[in-house]
């Protein structure tokens, strides 16, 4: 495969592409996050070992760093967090608190790399899946009281197998916006 | 602030987003004694604050008010030392007044006991001169208090009288140099004169060098000063030494020992019984200076011992006159007349024995007057040379 040339339009295109915030139809902003979330609940039903993805926040990564503004990813990220929240057993806030961090961070992370680059992406899902599950683990015993079992190995395994979900998913809801093509 | 929240307006939106999931988040959380972690949390920040604002309220408005309430300690403190010297004043007062109740107590107790006739004075002034050994007592002609009547208290001898006026009378205290008068011991019984020193001490005179005074031994009035009567306290011997012709025998005045407030002026005199030595060994001086209680009238008229009054008891110089009379009797020889002399030295038979049945000692009873140099009485013999 030959290296893509260095022209001048090429240069312009990359930073256009790099500093622009992609945008979505409303429909998308309210339909994915919704399936992701139900996907979290129903599918663990029937595939037991679906309980080891976690596409609510896949989805906060992927609309954060396309929307590459903190206070967008900050809404994405409590939202999705929420509508989590109230679907489980627990208090409202756990995860919305831990989705708006990471929704703020992957915006900020966004403004300075190009999130198109799939390795990137790989590597920012393995880094926030981490962060997520670590600020999650400190919430519960901060604010429950309860103490956790978390295996760091099975963490670090979930990190990478939801990364590599991530990749073909991103590139599935890249299709989705609108600047794209 | 719109500047700051422009500027920082990412990060603002975090933090309220952040913050209002976490009030969300602490309504519905409960801790582990069931309270909700919005009250813990509001409680734990606002309980520093409280703390602070209490701070600052004690240490400005709190000053304020101690400041205030110090004023009024102040005259509460006032007050109170006031009343705390009154209640002393008071304190003092009901001591004296308690003592006081003491001393006539025991002195009426002594009165009772004692077969003197007494009246009851109280000390109001004392001599002029430093040296002066006088005192003046409130009961003077008009009560009954004559020249030379003895003062005693429940202690001991105290003194004489040697002025009375109507309202008062002057008294010669027995440490004065120009006091004397006759003392027996309780233990030895030797006679001697106490004579004053003008300090606190008597100096017990004319008692032989071979004869044996111990310290501790009581001394008692003897009768033979024709003053006092027989039996009252003088006090006990101090020193005890050989002297040039006579003993040095001193004795600390049992009277003054507690201070002279109260005494009895001895109106008419009875002679009491000396106490035996060992007896008296192990009591107070209190209870030395009592004499026994009076015999029950009904029982000693069973026993044919003299009662109330007529219950006296003789000196040495009435029990030598009883002898040479009944020497006299036994021998046929009657006294001024002239003529033979009985053998004085002879043995007294049954019969020389007195005639009236009195206390186990076999003493006679004998009524001291109230003035010494009342002529005609009972008195035994004339007074020891020195007797003031």
């Amino acid at each position: 495969m030959p290296s893509p040339e260095f022209t001048e339009a090429n240069y312009v295109d990359g930073k256009r592409r790099k500093g622009a915030s992609s945008t979505f139809r409303p429909i998308v902003f309210f339909l994915v996050p919704l399936l992701s979330v139900l996907l979290d609940i129903f599918l663990p039903r029937f595939v037991e070992s679906a309980r080891t993805l976690e596409f609510p926040l896949l989805i906060t990564i992927y609309f954060s760093l396309m929307k590459r503004q903190p206070i967008a990813g900050i809404a994405i990220g409590a939202t999705i967090g929420l509508m989590q929240d109230s679907l489980s057993q627990q208090p409202l806030g756990m995860f919305g608190i831990v989705k708006t961090l990471v929704g703020y961070f992957a915006a900020s992370v966004s403004l300075r790399f190009d999130v198109n680059n799939p390795a990137l992406r790989f590597m920012l899902c393995c880094f926030f899946f981490v962060f997520h599950q670590f600020f999650y683990w400190v919430m519960v015993r901060a604010l429950l009281g309860q103490v956790p079992n978390i295996n760091t190995m099975d963490e670090f395994v979930r990190a990478i197998l939801n990364s590599a979900i991530a990749l073909p998913l991103f590139l599935v809801l890249d299709k989705l916006r609108e600047d794209e093509g | 602030m719109d500047g700051f929240l422009g500027r920082y307006r990412n990060l603002s939106v975090l933090v309220i987003v952040i913050m209002a999931q976490l009030v969300l988040l602490a309504v519905q959380v409960k801790n582990n004694q069931d309270v909700r972690l919005i009250r813990v949390w509001a409680v734990t920040a606002i309980t520093p604050l409280a703390r602070v604002l209490e701070g600052i309220r004690a240490n400005t408005f709190g000053l304020a008010g101690e400041y205030w309430k110090l004023i009024e300690i102040r005259s509460q403190n006032g007050a109170l030392k006031v009343d705390v010297d009154r209640l002393k004043l008071e304190n003092q007062y009901l001591k004296e007044e308690l003592a006081t109740a003491k001393r006539i107590e025991a002195m009426a107790g002594f009165v009772q006991r004692n077969p003197n006739k007494t009246l009851g004075a109280r000390i109001i002034g004392a001599g002029a001169g430093m040296n002066s050994k006088v005192v003046f007592i409130d009961r003077g002609s008009t009560a009954g208090v004559q020249k030379g009547m003895p003062v005693i208290t429940p202690d001991g001898v105290v003194g004489k009288v040697t002025a009375s006026y109507p309202t008062g009378s002057q008294v010669m205290l027995i440490t004065d140099p120009t006091f004397a008068c006759g003392v027996v011991s309780d233990k030895t019984r030797v006679h001697g004169t106490a004579r004053g020193q003008g300090n606190n001490q008597l100096l017990v005179d004319y008692i032989q060098n071979e004869q044996s005074v111990e310290v501790g031994e009581v001394f008692f009035t003897s009768g033979d000063d024709r003053l006092f009567p027989k039996g009252l306290p003088v006090g006990p011997v101090r020193v005890s030494r050989q002297g040039k012709l006579f003993k040095e025998i001193f004795v600390a005045p049992a009277a003054f020992e507690r201070g002279l407030e109260e005494v009895l002026v001895v109106l008419e005199g009875v002679h009491q019984q000396i106490p035996d030595a060992s007896q008296m060994a192990n009591v107070g001086p209190e209870a030395k200076a009592l004499a026994p209680p009076p015999v029950d009238p009904k029982a000693a008229s069973a026993t044919g011992l003299p009662t109330g009054p007529s219950q006296k008891f003789p000196t040495d110089a009435d029990r030598l006159m009883d002898r040479y009379k009944a020497l006299g009797e036994q021998q046929g020889v009657s006294y001024g007349n002239g003529g033979k002399v009985p053998n004085f030295n002879a043995p007294v038979g049954p019969r020389a024995i007195p005639k009236t049945p009195v206390a186990p000692v076999g003493e006679q009873p004998v009524t001291v007057p109230p003035a010494a140099a009342t002529p005609g009485t009972t008195a035994p013999t004339g007074p020891p040379p020195g007797v003031g």
